[in-house]
This record gives structure tokens, C-alpha cells and sequence, in this order.
């Protein structure tokens, strides 16, 4: 049920942030806490990849920035 | 282009007393306006150096007319302090975490970490009310603290224990103010109050901010009597009373006559901000109008937000009621005459189009008929000046156009317009058509394109905005276009396309093998261009005939080939093909309709097979040209036959009636036997379900059944000759449970999906005995619409008719708000050139749109691509 989450390297990174032209901080995110985060034991500031299934791509990339939950 | 900024924050803080003072620019102390000969008095409400509002004046302040000068505060200073109204809670909160002796904050340095966090390490909570225990002594001084009550709209007092009896001690404004002096200013970061901006002392009111006249303007009605505006009608309450206070204060008045004056002061103070505080009367117009003061400018719909800021007004637009009008284009609309006079587009003079210009200058505002050439109601000269044109001044004004003038001329046929029908839930709710100018005072729509509107004709108004600029006309037509917005990205299929009516008519002309004599033919096809019949099928005494399939053929693009199957298809477990009884497979050969009914399935909005075919393999010009010879032809179809429905149309026979009669006694019957069985303690419970469950679900369904029958029975009866059977089996409108309806059974009326029970004690109505489970007690209906309610099966019918009332009212506004919020998140995002989803600051919503970058209007109904329709278009078969 739950897709594919991989930590990305640190070139993997830099490509992407190239190819899109963006910042770190234009990537959508993802709370530390996370469930997926947690089980993949990816820190803050890591970029993780997330690979879905898709009925009609086949196979759908996307990239989220590990963030610190804000306290309430 | 500047660069997008971020921003760091945004502070939100309070007027200090001082900088009321200082942005002031005249204390205000006298209640009048104007004097004797309408000039303002001093020191007024309408002091000139408040601004001006009288075209002759200058400001005292600027020393600017009305239309440059934007106003400037004054201020009032306030005999005693009053509350605002708007800040009442964040009084209660100070006052009852904060000490009464020595205004620290309730809770011992620890406490306040333990919510607060340190320093370094903020969780971002602030103290809250709940932090504090009631009526605790304070650990920085040791008071007793005690109960703070606060009662609606403005009053607060302590709770003080006398004797073990309570006693309330009204707190006034000035103690309130005393006291929250008193809060540090390093206690209050905790409570989330910056003192550098917001001193929480300065939500109680020593001074008065008076607001500019330019935002109060007094207006002078028709009898020369001036009419102030609400603001300063209450600012002179205001005024007035401060006054008296000011008196009675130096004449050393008793003390309950301070009190109340004071508490008047508060209370036109407290409606000054906002008239709507609960328990507290609005201050009202002499007319008995509630007064419309600062906070009403500001909230709902008509407010300063919702309806200033972000709604907005048009020019160049007009409104009127819809009416159909088959013989139009779908891409058309006919504009009344009169809409059209008045509605205008600038056109630049060059020296290529001047002699017509001319002309048209020259035929005035005004056109007699429809098929008269355009006018133009002004012409602007290169200065921008407006020459209006009359009917005395056409010729001369007409001399003097030359090229660099622009002339704005009224509509004619052809123009690109918007039209447009609320609620606009959806793109295709704004399309550009072509103007047809027509007599008559309504707009004129193809009923066709009234799906994308959701438009009828019982009275519905819709809207029609003409664009000014070359920009504009383009866009229009090239994004905007009917033809463009067959598709609908809702769901990948045509929106446009045949109904009502059209279905009938295109039913009854396809269906099954009918054939047509040459004037016949000729009636149906004289729409089109037609040069050449297609070849004769039948010969008989010398007559020639074509079929029904030909004459449909003859609108259908040649090439075209599908196979599909009709709405009317039963979906038998083995399709006889071209041999159906039904006549429900439908084969298209190179053109030519082979075999099978066009119905809703085939040309219908939303389903729209052929529609949506020709779109593909043809584009949407073809299409919308299909869908108005198909509008055409079914038209003069359904006239060759006539179609009707009528109150002797739901008639059955004898027989029928008989068989009804059993069926729904038997029905009754069954219920009184299963009842039996429960109130005998017989019957088996279904699992998960309580005995009295499994009763009403079976009584629901043999209900149900025999319902069903009755409409079996009725619908064997009453065949394809009927208007009705035709309607429900073509797609064109209704079912064969309206027809059940009608000729057999109502029916279970029902109430949240379970028989109606609520009533009187243990039974619905009067007329049944207590606890009678039986059918008719509890909503069953067996009578149908044209044979008539009884009393009890009425009521029973208005109680089940009125949740579905409920629920679509509910269900709309629901739907309504849920759809505002999204459009409020999602109204920036974009495609951007590299196929992700982007928010106005360039932030990724997605990596490619919807996860595959198709765009939903171009697939098949949801399917990337429509695979099965491209093998069976180029093998003509069906696969
Ligand atoms: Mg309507
Ligand atoms: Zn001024
Ligand atoms: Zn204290
Ligand atoms: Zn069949």
C-alpha cells in the first residue's frame, strides 16, 4: 500500500535541483515524523524519493524535503 | 519586473494613545457638522482639516481639493476610559492570569517554561487561559486572586467571598486599564503579546480616533437636506454624551449619575466599532434601520473584503433571460436588438478601413431592423475627447473622422462575445459564441450548449460581456470557443451535444427500418446543402423511397466507421448483433449507419459516442458542425411525427389494472403473513441484524418487488408508442420508474432509507391502530400519480418528497463552500513549461501534472488513450 521511499544521494540531489532549477525549498515536503520517514530512517534536510504505482503512468516519481514538524 | 519578495512577517499591534495623538490632526470636541449656511464648524465632526468632500474647498491640512486630498484623523479624547469591544477576550484572558496586586503573570518562572519552553528551545505555545487555576494566590506576591467574571458585551467584575455568601464588585474601565498597566512588559512574550507594538493597556480607549470625512461623506438629498453618514451619526452620540460626562464630572455629580453616563459613553462606543455585539441592542437610524458602523463596513459578503476587495464589477456586460432557439449555430447567440445598439467595440481608424467608419458613423445610434447595418453611439477623437453621436450631428461628425480616431461601434453579426451563466462552477460555464443580432428581448442559445451552462429556460438569466482589444477577441476565440469546449476535462468526453428533445427526435427517426418519400426526405435534409439524394433503397407503384438510416447518414462525416451499442441495449447474455429486436446495435460503415438507433448513448451530452469519435478523428470544428445538423435534423424529425405526452397517455387497461390490483394485494398480503411470523417470535434474524431489522428489510424489498411488478406490468402494456416508454428508453428524459410511477405503483415512501415511524405515540398518523407494522401505516404508497393519493398515502408522499428537498439544499451549500475553498488553494497553481505543477512562487505541487501529464480533457473517458475505438475505426469491426 504504502510506496516506495528512498533516500536520495547527494549528487542525486544536486541533478534533480538542476534539471527542475529550483531550491531545496521549492520541493514539496514531508514532516520528520513521518511513518515513512521514520522506517527508512531518513534526517532532516534529506531529500527522499517516492515511487508510485500508477494506473495510467506506470511508474510516477516524486521528491520530498525531510522538514522538522513546527511545533504546533 | 520587480522581483517576487518573500515575506520575513507580518506585525499586528494596537494604536497607542500617543500615536492617536499624534496622526490626529484637530481634537474634536463639538457634535455639529455644518452651521446655518452648510459651511463645517471647527472643531467639528466635519472640520476642514479632516478633509474635504465639497468640490469648492481646500483642506486645512493639505491644502488640496476634494479629489486629491485623502482625509485626515482627528481625535476625540474621552472623558473616562472605555473598553473595545473588540478586544474583550484578550481583557479576560489578562485579567485572569495576570495578578491583581502586582499584574505578574499567575504561574512561577517554572510553570511558564513548562508551556513556553526556554529560550533556545520555544515549543511555540503561549499561556492560555486554562494555565492558570482559578482564584489562586500569586507566587510572586502572595495575593489572593480572585474570580474574574465577564458578562456580554463589556462588563467585568470580581467575584469577592463575603460571609461565604458572593458578592460582585464591578470592575470600571479605568481599574481594567490600572490594572493591565501593571503586566510587565517580560511577562507578556509568554502570553504571545508583543509590548513593543501592542501595550495591552491600549485596548481600552482613552482617545478616540476620528475617521476622515472622505470615508463618511455626507450626501445632500434631492430636497437640499443634507444626510450624514452612519459613522458620524454615532460619532455625534459619541461626542455628545463625552460632553455631558465632561459636565457632571466638573459640577461634581453624584456617583450613580457618573456610572451611568459612563456606561452610555461605553455602549455608543462599543457600537461605534460594531453594531452587532451580542447583548447589546443596536444603536439605531431614526428611521428604525439598524446603523451601519465600523465592523458591518468590513465583514460578509457585501463587505470590504468579500465584496470591495475581491469582487469586482464589470463594464461592457449585459444581462437578460435565456431562451431556445434550435435553428441557431451552437457557436452562435442571438442578441436582441436593443442590447446590441448598446453595446459597442472601439475600432481604430486606419485610412484602410475609414470609408467604412465613416459609414458607420453615419447610420447613428440607432438601427431599425435586425438586417440593417451597424452604427456606432461615439466616436473618440485622438485627444480622447467623446463625441456622442445624435441624430443631428452624424454627417458633420462623420466629416471629420480621420485615421487615428477611434470609432465604437455597436454589435453585429459575427462578433466574438462572452457569455456567461452563475454558478460558474466550471470552465465551460464562460464560452465565447458568435453574435446573431435578433428582435425580441431575450438572449437566444442552441439548447445543446445548455449542459455546459446547466441552463433552462424557466426563467433563467445568463450574462454576455463583449471584449474591447484585439488581445482580448483572440483569446476569446481561440481558448474560449464553443467548438474548443465540447471536450470537458471533467471526465474526457463531449459536454455539448444532443438532449431532450433531440434524443426523442433522433430515436424515433433511426429506429428500426423506416422509409421516406421524396418530399419527406427532402423536409428532413432541407437544412443542409444537399445537391444529390443518395441512391433510391425501394421502389413501389412508382414512388421512390429512402430509408431512415440514409437520411441520418447523410450528417455523419464519410470515413467515419464505430460500432457500439445504444442506450436501449438490454445487454443480453448473447447480442444478436445486427439482428437485435431492439435495434440497439449500432454499426457505422465508411458514414453510413448500418445498422442500430442513435440515441443518448450515441449523440447525448455527457455520453456522446459519435460526438466524441469525430472529435478525435475529425476535431472539434467537425464536431460542433455535426452537433448542429444533428440538432437540425432531429428537430424536423420529431415535427414529421409529432411527439406529446398526455394525463390519458398513463392509461392502462382492464386487465392491466387487475393484474396490478393482485400483485400489490399479494404483496400486502405477504407483509401480514411475515409480521405473523415475528409477532409470533418465528422469525429468523439475519446475522448482524436484530429481529425487528430483518422485518423491515424484508417488508422493504417484497414492497419493493411488488412495485417493480406493477411497473412490469405497466410497461408491457404501454410500448414504444407510448411518449413516455420512448423518452425513458431513448435516454431522452425520465425512467421507467417515473413511468412505474405514473401508470403502476408511488410505491415505499421513505425517510433516511428506513419506513416512515416518527408521529404520535407508536403509530404515524391518527388513522392506524397503535403498532400496526402492516404496509399503508407505515408509508406505502399502492396507488399510482394518475390514479391518485389517498389522504393518508398524501401526507406520507409530502414527508418522503420533503428529505429530498432537505438534502439538495443541504447538498448545494455544502458543495457550494467546499468548492470555494478549493478554488481558494488551487487558483495560482499552473503547468509550468517542464510539465510540473507550481505554485506563483515557482514551489513544486507536482512533479509532473497528475502524475502522468495527461491532460484529462484529451483522454477517453479518464483512459490515457481510447485504444479499443482506434482498432475498430481503422478495422471497421468490432474487436
Ligand atoms: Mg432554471
Ligand atoms: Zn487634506
Ligand atoms: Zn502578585
Ligand atoms: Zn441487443
Amino acid at each position: 500500500m504504502v510506496p516506495d521511499h528512498i533516500i536520495t544521494s547527494e549528487e542525486e540531489v544536486k541533478k534533480l535541483l538542476s534539471h527542475y532549477s529550483i531550491t531545496t525549498e521549492q520541493l514539496p515536503k514531508i514532516f520528520h515524523d513521518d511513518p515513512a520517514v521514520k522506517a527508512i530512517g531518513a534526517e532532516v534536510d534529506d531529500v527522499i524519493r517516492i515511487v508510485r504505482i500508477s494506473h495510467t503512468a506506470g511508474r510516477a516519481e516524486s521528491y520530498r524535503l525531510v522538514t522538522r514538524r513546527p511545533k504546533k | 519586473m520587480p522581483s517576487p519578495k518573500r515575506i520575513g512577517k507580518i506585525e499586528f499591534g494596537l494604536l497607542s494613545p500617543k500615536e492617536i495623538r499624534e496622526m490626529s490632526v484637530r481634537k474634536i470636541i463639538w457634535a455639529d457638522t455644518y452651521d446655518d449656511d452648510g459651511f463645517p464648524y471647527p472643531q467639528g465632526l466635519m472640520d476642514l482639516n479632516l478633509g474635504v468632500i465639497d468640490p469648492g474647498l481646500r483642506c486645512k491640512t493639505c491644502d488640496q481639493k476634494a479629489s486629491e486630498c485623502p482625509g485626515h484623523f482627528g481625535h476625540i479624547e474621552l472623558a473616562k476610559p472605555v473598553i473595545h469591544v473588540g478586544y474583550t477576550r484578550l481583557i479576560r484572558k489578562l485579567l485572569r492570569v495576570s495578578c491583581r496586586a502586582c499584574g505578574r503573570i499567575l504561574l512561577s518562572p517554572n510553570e511558564v517554561e513548562k508551556v513556553v519552553g526556554t529560550d533556545d528551545d520555544q515549543t511555540g505555545d503561549q499561556i492560555s487561559e486554562k494555565d492558570v487555576k482559578k482564584e489562586r494566590i500569586c507566587p510572586h506576591c502572595g495575593e489572593q486572586q480572585l474570580k474574574i467574571n465577564f458578562e456580554k458585551p463589556t462588563t467585568f467584575s470580581e467575584v469577592l467571598v463575603d460571609d461565604g455568601k458572593k458578592v460582585e464588585h464591578k470592575l470600571t474601565p479605568a481599574d481594567i486599564r490600572a490594572r493591565l498597566e501593571k503586566i510587565p512588559d517580560s511577562d507578556l512574550v509568554s502570553l504571545g503579546i508583543n509590548p513593543a507594538v501592542a501595550r495591552p493597556e491600549w485596548t481600552i480607549l482613552t482617545v478616540l480616533p476620528v475617521p476622515p470625512v472622505t470615508m463618511r461623506p455626507s450626501i445632500i438629498l434631492e430636497n437640499g437636506q443634507r444626510s450624514e453618514d452612519d459613522l458620524t451619526h454615532k460619532l455625534v452620540d459619541i461626542i455628545r454624551i463625552n460632553q455631558r460626562f465632561k459636565e457632571n464630572q466638573d459640577a461634581g455629580a453624584p456617583q450613580l449619575i457618573i456610572e451611568d453616563l459612563w456606561e452610555l459613553l461605553q455602549y455608543h462606543v462599543t457600537t461605534y466599532l460594531d453594531n452587532e455585539v451580542a447583548g447589546c441592542p443596536p444603536a439605531r437610524h431614526r428611521s428604525g434601520r439598524p446603523l451601519k458602523t465600523l465592523s458591518q463596513r468590513l465583514k460578509g459578503k457585501d463587505g470590504r473584503f468579500r465584496g470591495s476587495l475581491s469582487g469586482k464589477r464589470v463594464n461592457f456586460s449585459s444581462r437578460t433571460v435565456i431562451s431556445p432557439d434550435p435553428n441557431i449555430s451552437v457557436t452562435e447567440v442571438g442578441v436582441p436588438r436593443a442590447v446590441a445598439n448598446e453595446m459597442t467595440i472601439p475600432v481604430r481608424v486606419t485610412s484602410y478601413n475609414i470609408e467604412e467608419l465613416k459609414q458607420i458613423a453615419r447610420n447613428g445610434p440607432i438601427r431599425p431592423t435586425v438586417n440593417a447595418p451597424c452604427g456606432a453611439n461615439y466616436v473618440i477623437r485622438p485627444d480622447n475627447r467623446r463625441l456622442r453621436l445624435g441624430a443631428d450631428n452624424l454627417e458633420t461628425v462623420a466629416d471629420m473622422i480621420e485615421p487615428g480616431w477611434t470609432v465604437e461601434r455597436q454589435l453585429r453579426d459575427g462578433d466574438v462575445v462572452l457569455f456567461n451563466r452563475q454558478p460558474s462552477l466550471h470552465r465551460m460555464s464562460i464560452m465565447a459564441h458568435r453574435v446573431k443580432v435578433m428582435e425580441g428581448r431575450t438572449f437566444r442559445l442552441n439548447p445543446a450548449v445548455c449542459p455546459p451552462y446547466n441552463a433552462d429556460f424557466d426563467g433563467d438569466e445568463m450574462n454576455m460581456h463583449v471584449p474591447q482589444t484585439e488581445e482580448a477577441r483572440a483569446e476569446a476565440t481561440i481558448l474560449l470557443s464553443v467548438h474548443e469546449n465540447i471536450l470537458s476535462p471533467r471526465f474526457g468526453g463531449p459536454i455539448i451535444g444532443g438532449i431532450h428533445d433531440h434524443i426523442s427526435g433522433i430515436f424515433m427517426l433511426t429506429h428500426g427500418l423506416r422509409h421516406f418519400k421524396k418530399e419527406e426526405i427532402l423536409y428532413l435534409l432541407r437544412f443542409t446543402t444537399i445537391e444529390h439524394l443518395p441512391p433510391v433503397t425501394k421502389e413501389e407503384n412508382g414512388t421512390e423511397y429512402w430509408t431512415n438510416k440514409q437520411a441520418f447518414s447523410y450528417i455523419l462525416p464519410a470515413e467515419l466507421n464505430m460500432v457500439f451499442r445504444a442506450s436501449s441495449c438490454k445487454n443480453c447474455d448473447t447480442c444478436k448483433k445486427e439482428l437485435c429486436e431492439r435495434d440497439a446495435y449500432v454499426r457505422i460503415f465508411n458514414g453510413k449507419l448500418e445498422s442500430g438507433t442513435i440515441d443518448k448513448k450515441a449523440i447525448g451530452a455527457f455520453d456522446g459516442q459519435i460526438v466524441n469519435r469525430i472529435i478525435r478523428q475529425y476535431g472539434m470544428r467537425r464536431a460542433a458542425e455535426f452537433i448542429d445538423d444533428l440538432t437540425k435534423l432531429s428537430i424536423r424529425a420529431i415535427m414529421l411525427d409529432g411527439f406529446s405526452y398526455g394525463i390519458d397517455d398513463a392509461d392502462l387497461s382492464k386487465t392491466e389494472f387487475g393484474q396490478i390490483e393482485d400483485v400489490l394485494n399479494n404483496a400486502v398480503l405477504d407483509v401480514d403473513r411475515r409480521i405473523k411470523i415475528y409477532e409470533d417470535g418465528q422469525l429468523e434474524p439475519m446475522p448482524g441484524r436484530t429481529v425487528e431489522e430483518t422485518l423491515e428489510m424484508q417488508i422493504m424489498q417484497v414492497l419493493g418487488k411488488a412495485r417493480d411488478q406493477t411497473g412490469q406490468i405497466a410497461g408491457m402494456h404501454l410500448g414504444l408508442g407510448n411518449s413516455a416508454v420512448l423518452m425513458a428508453e431513448s435516454g431522452a428524459r425520465g425512467s421507467m420508474l417515473n413511468l412505474t410511477q405514473m401508470a403502476g405503483c408511488i410505491g415505499q415512501q421513505s425517510v433516511r432509507g428506513e419506513r416512515i415511524v416518527r408521529g404520535y405515540d407508536g403509530r404515524t398518523l391518527p388513522h392506524f391502530r397503535k403498532d400496526d407494522r402492516g404496509a399503508d401505516a407505515h408509508g406505502f404508497i399502492k396507488h399510482s400519480y394518475k390514479g391518485g393519493l389517498s389522504p393518508t398515502e398524501f401526507f406520507f408522499h409530502a414527508i418522503g418528497g420533503r428529505e429530498g428537498l432537505v438534502d439538495t439544499a443541504v447538498r448545494t451549500s455544502q458543495s457550494g463552500y467546499l468548492q470555494r475553498r478549493m478554488i481558494n488553494a488551487l487558483q495560482d497553481l499552473k503547468v509550468a513549461y517542464d510539465g510540473t505543477v507550481r505554485t506563483t512562487g515557482g514551489r513544486i505541487i507536482q512533479f509532473q501534472y497528475g502524475e502522468d501529464g495527461t491532460d484529462p480533457t484529451k483522454s477517453a473517458f479518464g483512459e490515457p488513450v481510447d485504444v479499443k475505438g482506434i482498432v475498430e475505426s481503422i478495422l471497421k469491426e468490432e474487436v
